[in-house]
Order: structure tokens, then C-alpha cells, then sequence
């Protein structure tokens, strides 16, 4: 039975439980008692336990049925298949077993093996027979167990509340699962790849060359995994963006805010924002189609050697994508400078780029910081750009018409295709994961603690 | 009236209303800074019609795909009636080939004549013959594509001019095309097999399908988890919450969970879905989860931003005639909010549409040559299905790309115009 | 001097426009003259914010080296017309001034006139302090050093220290002239504003509602300082307090729902006002 189909049935136990709840109460209220809630607040509180426990036991079993069968499949491997084999040869195993299960048959697997098959098949349906009866004993349970506690003085009404209540926190606790589990995959993964290449020489290691990087004697090289040069790349890149960010989003800003009128600004700003919701896969079409090709050729017709992965093709690329960044941060600061300071300079006879020079650039400095840190945050973990755009070996030049490589692009290309998660290529994507987390975190921490005292100067 | 003040005063000096040179060079500054901030706007308006201009015009080809049209024979031996799906349908579509052009019969040639027709003509005729089984042993017309380079032979975007050894085309096989051509055989109508083919290796028979219904699966799942979730947080931190540590903890996180890199996502996908979970790889239902998480703090901000905007003065009401909290929040401030809600859910979901970056960690740019029956099959979006297109080497690629990139952005368009229309239309100053 | 007098005397409503016009060489030659010459002199000024019409033909002489204060219930128009004579209401949009405000004899809204050099002429000081976000030193130092007056160094430092001294705030920040002119208090911050203006070295100076936002204490401080500086700059100030006007100013008009309707010795109008419209207000009858 589908999964969706035991949603539904539950879904439809619930609305049982419901109006089971709610002729109940209103049963008890034309017999002449008083209830201290109204009925359907009965009904809620029954379909709310019918409904709840069992949604929670279908996820809960999803996520456990898997490897509790991998775990009596091991176990019922006859040993010559399991002693002293590595983790990696047993999930082989597992893996054959289920293609085998499922009529994927390759060659002429071990009689074992077919045997485990067998057993796997029937440990399924097992399993979502044992699924279907206990989400429905528990749904009936729940109808059962609440309805028994409906009286004319249930506090029915305070209880769905509380339920509510509940639900509502943990909804919000999600986000803060959500960092958890980001930090923990990043720093499990993180430790099993330490564990093969020291911190240092990956932190501080100049030659970087994964690739290279197959057989196990060669793991542990040193030099294999050194991340500076990428480190490098992101950085050059990143700073190549905000050169072109930052004039232009800096300068259209206080164009916007202090000189142009109404209309203009109306019309101007929603366009520069469209630059923010192009998706950056286009940004990196875009770079690859017409930018990189452009620089080429001019670069050639001044003489000059291009690569056709040039980082100033990436970096100019990802610069467009960050301006609206930088205008609207630098829009909202120069716009939060009160009337006052304005009419202040303005008075003395100050014109408007001297007002704007050394009273409202100085005075937005702070916001102006914060969007620009974020920006820069947004740069090193921006990646389709360079994906596309930037190169793939990992270069230590400052030579922008050269090619160099990213943390993104060294995750995205770790990462695809078939991902095995002991081989130190997979597992040193989630140590630049890791560093990578750590530098936007730290950005965006100080960034959101400059912008929030800024604001708050002028509230 | 000036004039007379000055003279009446020291001819020497200046009176103080006329501007001298510092006053010009002040001036000159302030006009500086003018110039400085219209050639921004300038240059960031001008690259956006760049970036839309190229691509809307290597799109163009992309519009129409180029057809041929070939009377074919199917005789009665060759397919079997019970299993249609079985005939060499090649074979016959070869044959049919060969009577147009009866002079060619060295291999070398008719590999060279079979370039200009497409790989997918023998499965357009078999779905036809499969279809409708009663086409066994007749003669009927039957249209599908011409391969790549006949498509670009027919759109003039290969130079006829250069010498053969400097083109993709021989000489025969611009005269085999042109032949066709003659025959009134060749047409180029809209081009809906971009939209409705599932993926191919060949450009002239790939298209979105796959990507749009992977899409739609992953958005969906996006939407069921992110929309609820994020409300609810919201709700709570916004109108429940006491101030303690735990809600600034969650308020801090939710900022930053904002602005954590895609990618790093995608790394969380691949660990705790993908390896801790062992759900499906490449499935949308995987993409959809990591997409929700993304979603959610954009969600939580708008559905919060949208609460604060209803007025106490509701609230007091609510509970001034013994509503409780809950249904303070459930009866009257919610669904004043939800028109900001839902708007900015929509720009949530549309950041969510042009994601590509964890997509391509949890696998969804595989090479998948049907749309996915469920969201628990292997699939590619539309993002990715773009950086698929993207990286393939065939010429007939780079217009499809484009013309990806345009239905992408048009989902955009419509999903950022929805949400404009809906501030627009509900929106509320109290 | 003779126009002067009669107004003066007659206290009457400034509206003959065509009188006004034909005086205006001779309040040119009056700029010379001494005490009680003409320094600003408005005639048929009107202001509209869009369609609206804030100010109907306000004509008005205003005399120097004295202090002239703005009296009317507020939205009557009076710091509408004080931001007309420094043209503060170029920065705003939909703002948009007609007729004729000469200052020594020179129309401020002939396009010739250069706004910068107007501004610095004609201080202004507003009724919130707005201190930049700088020291108290380049506080007061931003103006001569945009106007070229003085660079750094010594001559920037006499200037500071004058312009405070005058402002009478030297002796409480002559130790902490690097401190953010934000730290001091509001009357403080205030006196910092007016030491600000009169850094540049302007002939008039505009106060617009000054004291509006200091305690009691801090306002007495203020009013004795525009006392003091009557002797060197001509002040306009406009003020929603009797008392205030009472106190500080010699001439005072009233103005109402965007007219001038008064004009006169400040003790005569409180005492004995001609129209009955500026007895209702003086008594407080609205307002």
C-alpha cells in the first residue's frame, strides 16, 4: 500500500473522529448540560489525536523501515558473505540483493544472495502490512483514548489550543534543525576527511589536484589536497564581482535616491531589480554564450593571451548579478539618513555632491558595510556562475584573464556523478562545504549586526 | 536691477551672488557625481538588455524545429500485428529514404544522406503504426524531424559558402536537402517538441517535459512543506513567542539561514536525505525537500513582516469579545496577512523554480529520457536540465538552451507578475 | 527710509505691490545708510505644493541687525516663507515659489543666483538640532571648508573657536572638540547648529522654530544667543510661543492661513494689534 493511500485513510479517520467528536458534544448540549467549549471544538480535539500520532508513526517508520531491513539482511548473510569484509563490499551486497529483489538480475549472484532476496521481499511486505495495521490501531487508538475524555466540562477548546501551540513551536524549532543538520553533515563528513588528509595541510597546502588523488597510497599525499589555490580563486573572483558591484551599484544608488525624480526612480529601480531574480544558471549561460567569447576577442585584438574560462569573465558576470545587491542595501542606508542632515548641509550651501559626500555617504557608511558584506558572502557562495564560467584546475594567479577554479565549482565537481561517501574526493567536497558555511556565516553574522545597529541609530 | 547694486557698490569687488571659478569647479563636481550615477544605471540597464537580448535571439532558431515528410510503406511482414512495438521501423523508413533517393547506394554515402534525417523518425513512426494498427501493409505520409544539421541547413545558419572541409555538411548533403526541399517535403512549424519530448541525446528530439514535470513535482513538495512550516514558525515567533533566548536563537538563524550559499544546501541534501536517509537520488521529492528548507526563511520573513502589519487594534478586538489566542490569530489575523503571505510565498517558490545548485548535489541532472511517473523517480528540473543543455557539445544545443532559459524566465515573469498583481490588488494601509 | 517709516508707523497690511516695486532702488541705497535699513525685502510672494497654494503674495521688508519673528497658528505658512528666503524649498519637488524676494537689493530667484552662494549668505537653523554625525570640530568646520573660506590649520581653528565663542558654547566644549557633535545635550546641540551657520559667515540668519524641541532651561540659553547676535546678523525667526516673540524679537508678523495679515514693533502688535484676527490669536482665542 502506497504511502499517499495511508495519508489519505488517516486524513479520512481524522474526519471520522471529527464528527464523531463534534455529534458527541452537541448530543451532550441538546440533552441540557453546559459545555465549556463548543462542540466542534470536541470534534478537533478527537481528529487532532487520531490524526496526529499516526501521520508522526508513517514518517517515523519511513525513515527507520530501510535500515532496520538492511540490518536483519546483514545479519542473516551467511558469515563467509560478512567476516572480514569492509563496510563498503557489505552495501554491495545489500545492493545486489534488492536489484535482485526486484528482478534486476546481473550474471548469476551467489545462491545466498538469491536467498536474501527472497527474505528481503517478504521482509517488505512484512513490513507494510506491520505499517498499515499499526498507523491504523493507532489512529483508531486515538479516536478511542480521546473521545473517552469528551464531558460537558472538557476544556476542550484550551487543549486544541495547546496542541496548536505545540505544533507551532516545533515548526519553528525546524529552523533551527535545519542549521543543526547543516553543521553536523558538514562536520561528520568534514572529521572522516581530516581524519585522511591533516587540517593543516589541506588549510594551508598550495597544490590542489583531487583528481589525481585515486589510489588509496596516494590519498594521504601531501599536496593533493592543499586548498589554498582554490581559496585563491574565490577570492579573486569574489573581488573581481565587487569591483564591478560596488561603483555601480553604489553610484545608481545615490543617483536614485538624491538626484533622479520620481518617475525615474519608479521606473529604474523595479528593472535593477529584475538583475536580482534572474536565475544564475542564465547569469552563467550568459557568460559562457557572450561575455568570455567577447573578452576573448578583445583581449586577443589587443594582443593579449585569454583563457576562455577567464576569471574576469566569471567575476564581471557575477558583479551584474550582485549590483541590485549592493544599490538596494546602499538605497535603504543613504534613504535612512534623515531629512534633517540633508536640509542641514543644504543650508549651509553645501551642493548636492558635497552633502552627499561628506554628510550622507558617511553617515549610511555602516548599512552601506553590512550590504556590502553580504554581498560578498552572496559572491564567494554564489556557484552555477563559476560552475559554468570559472575553470576546473586550480591555479595560484592574480592575472585576471587567466582561468581559476572556486570552492563551489571544486564541491559541484566532487560531487557529480556517483558520490561513494568513504572516497576522500566525496568527503573533501564537505571539508570546503564546511569552510565555506563557516566564511558566509561569519559575514553574514557581522553584516546583520551592522545593519541592525545602523538601523537603529535612526529609530 | 543686480546691475545697478554692483556698480553702486566697490566696482573692485565681487558682489556675493556672482560664482567664480571655485564655485564652477563646485558645480563641475556635483554634475561629475550626476554623470557618474546615470552611466551606472546605465551600464547595469544595458547589461540586463544584453543578457535578455543574446539569449532571446540564439533562442530564435529554437522556435520551430525543422520537419521532412516521407510517404512510407509498411509492409505486412515486416511489423507484427500483435506486437507493433516490435518492427525495425529503420528499416522501412530506410527504404522509404531510398526510393526518394534511388542513385545513392555506397555505404559511405547512404551514411551520409541518413545524417540529414533525424534518429527519432523511427519511433514518430512507431508510435503512429502502434496507434493505429491498421497502417500495417499501407502507404501513408509521415513527418518528424530533420537531424541537427539539417535543421541548421534549413534555418541558413550553416554558411553554404565556405569550402566543404570548413562546414558540417558535404556537398551532397546540401544537394540531398536541397532535393527535398524542391519536393516540397520540408517544413518548419512550431516547435512543441521542446515542450513535450522528455530529454534527448539528439537536439532536434530533445526537450522540457521531463524538466517541467520534475519541476512542478519538486515546487510541489516544496510548497506542501514550506508553505505550512513556514507559517506556522512565523505565527509562533510573531504573535506566541515570549522573549527569551530560544526566540532569539531562532530569529538569528532564520536570518542566516537566509543567506547560507545554495550549495551548502545541497551538501545537506546529499548527507542527510541522500546518505543518512537513503532516499532516492535524482528524485524530486529529494529536490523538493532541500528546495523547502531553502524556501522556508523566505517564507517565515514575508508571513512575519505580513503579521506585523495587521494593526493591534484587530487583535484587541478579536480577544476583547473572548476569543481566545488561537483563534484570534486563526479567525482574523491570519487571513488579513494572507495576501503578504501568499505573495511572498510566491517569490519564495519562484527563487525555488531557478535553484540549481543543490539540485545538481542530490543528482537531478541526470541524463533521464522520460518524464518521471512519480516524484520518487529519477528526474531532472528545469535549471538543471538548462546546465545539462548547457554543457552538450552539439551545435542544436545552444539555441535549445536559450530557448529554455526563455520558458524558465517566463515562469518567472509569470510567478513575480502574479505576486505584483496580488500586492497590488489586496494590499491594505490600515 | 521714508517707506520704511510709514509702514512702520501705520503697521498696515504690505499688499500694494505696485508701491513696493518702485521702492525698491531706494532700499538699495538704504543697504548702505545704517541701523534700521531694509536687508530682505519680499514682495507678492506665493508658494504652491502642486496645485495646492501654500502662501498667498506675502510682501514684507524685513530690517537688519534686528530680529523679526514669524507669529501664526502652525500650518499658517510662516516656514513656508522663511525657507523661501534661502531657497530651502528648491529641494522639494512639487515646490514652487513666485514673485520677488531681494536681499541688499538683489532678486535671490533670478536665475543668475547661484542657490550655494545664496545659502551662505543666509544661515539656517532648524527646529530639531541636526548636528552632522561628525566631531563638534568639522561640525563646524564643513561649511568654510566647502565654501573654500579657510583649509585646515590654524585659520580653520580661529574660525571654529569664534564661531563657538559667538555661539557661546566655546567654554563647554573647548576640551572636546573631537567628541561627536551627537554626544551633547539638545541645547547644546542646537547652539552647535547656530555655531555651524554662523561659521560661514552669513548676514542673515533663518530660525525656524529653534527651541521648539529644548527644555526650558535650554531655551532661555538659546533666546539670550539670538539676543546677542541681533547685533551682527539680521534673524528671522519663527516661533509658535507669544512669549518667545515677546522676548527676543522687535518686529513680528503674523501670518494666517498662508496670508500675511500683520506686520509691526513687536510690542505694539502684542499690545495693540490692528486686525482681529492677530488680537484673537495673541488673546488665544485659536490657535
Amino acid at each position: 500500500m502506497s504511502v499517499s493511500l495511508l495519508f489519505a485513510i488517516v486524513l479520512v479517520l481524522a474526519l471520522v473522529g471529527y464528527f464523531l467528536g463534534r455529534a458527541n458534544a452537541s448530543g451532550l448540549k441538546a440533552s441540557g448540560k453546559n459545555l465549556h467549549s463548543i462542540p466542534p471544538y470536541h470534534g478537533y480535539y478527537i481528529a487532532l489525536w487520531c490524526g496526529l500520532p499516526a501521520f508522526v508513526l508513517v514518517l517515523v517508520w519511513q525513515a527507520a523501515q530501510g535500515s532496520i531491513i538492511d540490518q536483519i539482511l546483514i545479519a542473516g548473510l551467511p558469515s563467509h558473505l560478512t567476516e572480514g569484509t569492509s563496510a563498503a563490499r557489505v552495501s554491495l551486497i545489500l545492493g545486489e540483493i534488492k536489484n535482485v529483489a526486484a528482478g534486476r538480475v546481473f550474471g548469476t549472484p551467489e545462491p545466498a544472495v538469491i536467498e536474501a532476496a527472497e527474505h528481503y521481499k517478504s521482509l517488505q511486505s512484512t513490513a507494510s502490512l506491520a505499517l498499515v495495521a499499526c498507523t491504523l490501531a493507532v489512529a483508531v487508538g486515538g479516536i478511542a483514548f480521546a473521545r473517552a475524555r469528551l464531558s460537558p466540562d472538557f476544556r476542550a477548546r484550551n487543549r486544541v489550543d495547546g496542541i496548536l501551540r505545540g505544533l507551532l513551536i516545533i515548526c519553528s524549532v525546524l529552523a533551527i534543525l535545519t542549521t543543526l543538520g547543516i553543521i553536523l553533515s558538514l562536520l561528520i563528513e568534514s572529521f572522516a576527511f581530516f581524519s585522511r588528509v591533516p587540517v593543516l595541510s589541506f588549510l594551508f597546502g598550495m597544490e590542489w589536484s583531487p583528481q589525481m588523488a585515486i589510489r588509496s597510497d596516494q590519498v594521504a599525499a601531501e599536496g593533493a589536497f592543499g586548498a589554498v589555490p582554490v581559496f585563491w580563486g574565490t577570492i579573486f573572483i569574489s573581488a573581481i564581482a565587487m569591483f564591478v558591484a560596488l561603483p555601480v551599484g553604489l553610484f545608481s544608488a545615490i543617483y536614485l535616491v538624491e538626484y533622479a525624480d520620481k518617475r525615474v526612480r519608479s521606473f529604474v529601480k523595479p528593472l535593477l531589480e529584475i538583475l536580482a531574480g534572474i536565475p544564475t544558471i542564465v547569469y552563467g549561460f550568459f557568460a559562457v554564450l557572450t561575455v568570455a567569447p567577447f573578452i576573448r576577442e578583445f583581449g586577443m585584438s589587443l594582443g593579449l593571451d585569454v583563457a576562455s574560462n577567464s576569471a574576469l569573465a566569471a567575476g564581471g558576470v557575477m558583479g551584474i548579478m550582485i549590483i541590485p545587491f549592493i544599490s538596494s542595501f546602499s538605497d535603504d542606508a543613504i534613504s535612512a539618513v534623515p531629512q534633517s542632515m540633508r536640509d542641514g548641509a543644504y543650508a549651509l550651501g553645501a551642493t548636492k555632491a558635497e552633502t552627499i559626500r561628506q554628510v550622507l555617504l558617511p553617515a549610511a557608511l555602516p548599512g552601506i558595510v553590512g550590504g556590502v558584506l553580504l554581498a560578498v558572502s552572496r559572491a564567494i557562495g554564489e556557484t552555477m556562475i563559476v560552475v559554468m564560467a570559472a575553470g576546473l584546475t586550480a591555479t595560484l594567479t592574480a592575472n585576471p584573464l587567466e582561468g581559476v577554479t572556486t570552492v563551489t565549482v571544486q564541491i559541484v565537481t566532487l560531487l557529480i556523478g556517483d558520490t561513494e561517501f568513504d572516497s576522500p574526493k566525496t568527503l573533501a567536497a564537505f571539508g570546503l562545504g564546511l569552510v565555506l558555511f563557516i566564511s558566509t556565516l561569519v559575514l553574514n553574522i557581522v553584516a546583520l549586526q551592522v545593519v541592525k545597529r545602523y538601523r537603529e541609530r535612526y529609530e | 536691477m543686480s546691475d545697478t547694486t554692483a556698480q553702486s557698490g566697490k566696482p573692485k569687488e565681487r558682489a556675493w551672488y556672482e560664482p567664480d571659478a571655485k564655485l564652477s569647479r563646485r558645480h563641475a563636481a556635483d554634475r561629475r557625481l550626476r554623470i557618474y550615477g546615470i552611466a551606472a544605471i546605465v551600464f547595469a540597464l544595458s547589461m540586463l538588455a544584453t543578457l535578455v537580448g543574446t539569449i532571446a535571439i540564439t533562442a530564435a532558431p529554437a522556435v520551430t524545429q525543422t520537419m521532412v515528410t516521407l510517404e512510407v510503406e509498411v509492409p505486412e511482414g515486416a511489423v507484427d500485428p500483435s506486437d507493433p512495438r516490435g518492427g525495425s521501423y529503420q528499416k522501412i523508413l530506410n527504404e522509404s529514404v531510398a526510393r526518394i533517393f534511388p542513385e545513392v547506394d555506397t555505404p559511405r554515402e547512404l551514411r551520409e544522406l541518413r545524417q540529414i534525417f533525424s534518429n527519432g523518425g523511427q519511433y514518430a513512426l512507431r508510435d503512429k503504426v502502434v496507434a493505429d494498427p491498421s497502417l500495417i501493409g499501407r502507404t501513408f505520409e509521415i513527418t518528424f524531424p530533420l537531424s541537427d544539421i539539417g535543421d541548421q541547413l534549413h534555418k541558413g545558419e550553416i554558411d553554404r559558402n565556405l569550402p566543404p572541409d570548413y562546414r558540417r555538411v558535404s556537398d551532397q548533403q546540401i544537394g540531398w536537402y536541397d532535393r527535398l526541399v524542391a519536393q516540397d517535403r520540408i517544413s518548419a512549424p512550431f516547435n512543441w517538441g521542446l515542450i513535450f519530448n522528455a530529454d534527448s541525446r539528439f537536439p532536434e528530439l530533445a526537450g522540457l517535459w521531463g524538466a517541467l514535470v520534475g519541476s512542478f513535482y519538486a515546487l510541489l513538495i516544496c510548497f506542501l512543506v514550506s508553505f505550512p512550516v513556514g507559517i506556522s514558525a512565523a505565527v509562533y515567533l510573531e504573535e506566541f513567542a515570549p522573549k527569551n533566548r530560544l526566540t532569539d536563537l531562532i530569529e538569528v538563524n532564520i536570518n542566516n539561514l537566509a543567506a547560507v550559499p545554495s550549495i551548502v544546501f545541497g551538501l545537506l541534501g546529499l548527507a542527510v536525505f541522500l546518505n543518512f536517509f537513503g532516499m532516492p537520488r535524482s528524485a524530486p521529492i529529494v529536490g523538493g525537500l532541500v528546495l523547502s528548507l531553502m524556501t522556508l526563511p523566505t517564507i517565515i520573513i514575508a508571513t512575519r513582516a505580513a503579521l506585523k502589519a495587521v494593526p493591534p487594534s484587530i487583535r484587541e478586538a478579536a480577544i476583547g469579545v473572548g476569543a481566545s489566542k488561537m483563534q484570534t490569530v486563526g479567525h482574523h489575523v491570519l487571513p488579513l496577512a494572507m495576501p503578504g503571505i501568499l505573495t511572498g510565498t510566491i517569490i519564495g517558490l519562484a527563487q525555488a523554480l531557478g535553484e540549481t545548485a543543490p539540485l545538481l548535489l542530490i543528482g537531478m541532472n541526470a541524463f533521464i529520457t522520460a518524464a518521471p511517473d512519480s516524484m520518487f523517480n529519477p528526474s531532472t528540473a528545469l535549471p538543471t536540465q538548462i546546465y545539462i543543455w548547457a554543457d552538450s557539445p552539439e551545435r542544436g544545443f545552444t539555441s535549445r538552451t536559450s530557448a529554455a532559459i526563455i520558458v524558465l524566465l517566463g515562469f518567472l515573469v509569470c510567478m513575480n507578475a502574479i505576486a505584483i498583481y496580488m500586492r497590488k490588488r489586496f494590499e491594505r494601509r490600515w | 527710509m521714508t517707506t520704511l517709516d510709514t509702514t512702520e508707523a501705520s503697521g498696515m497690511i504690505m499688499t500694494k505691490t505696485a508701491e513696493d516695486t518702485g521702492t525698491l532702488a531706494k532700499t538699495a541705497t538704504a543697504a548702505r545708510a545704517g541701523e534700521h535699513e531694509t536687508k530682505i525685502s519680499a514682495s507678492a510672494v506665493s508658494v504652491f505644493y502642486g496645485e495646492k497654494q501654500a502662501l498667498f503674495d506675502v510682501t514684507i521688508d524685513i530690517p537688519a541687525r534686528q530680529v523679526m519673528a514669524f507669529i501664526g497658528p502652525s500650518g499658517c505658512g510662516k516656514s513656508t516663507f522663511l525657507r523661501c528666503i534661502n531657497r530651502m524649498n528648491d529641494t522639494i519637488d512639487i515646490c514652487s515659489v513666485k514673485g520677488k524676494i531681494e536681499i541688499d537689493g538683489a532678486n535671490i530667484y533670478d536665475p543668475k543666483i547661484d542657490p550655494v552662494l545664496l545659502r551662505a549668505r543666509v544661515g539656517m537653523v532648524f527646529q530639531k538640532p541636526n548636528p552632522f554625525p561628525k566631531s563638534i570640530y568639522d561640525n563646524i568646520a564643513y561649511g568654510p571648508r566647502i565654501h573654500g573660506v579657510a583649509k585646515a590649520g590654524s585659520a580653520m581653528d580661529e574660525i571654529v573657536e569664534t564661531s563657538l565663542q559667538r555661539a557661546g558654547l566655546w567654554n563647554e566644549v573647548k576640551d572636546r572638540l573631537h567628541e561627536p557633535g551627537t554626544g551633547l545635550s539638545g541645547g547644546q546641540q542646537q547652539r552647535l547648529c547656530i555655531a555651524r551657520a554662523i561659521a560661514v559667515n552669513p548676514d542673515v540668519i533663518l530660525m525656524d522654530e529653534p527651541c521648539s524641541a529644548l527644555d526650558p532651561i535650554a531655551t532661555a540659553k538659546v533666546e539670550e544667543l539670538i539676543d546677542e547676535l541681533r547685533t551682527r546678523y539680521t534673524i528671522v525667526i519663527v516661533t509658535h510661543s507669544m512669549q518667545q516673540a515677546a522676548r527676543v524679537s522687535q518686529k513680528a508678523a503674523f501670518f494666517h492661513l498662508g496670508n500675511l495679515i500683520e506686520v509691526d514693533e513687536t510690542d505694539r502688535m502684542f499690545t495693540n494689534p490692528t486686525d482681529q484676527r492677530t488680537q484673537d490669536y495673541i488673546t488665544g482665542r485659536f490657535g
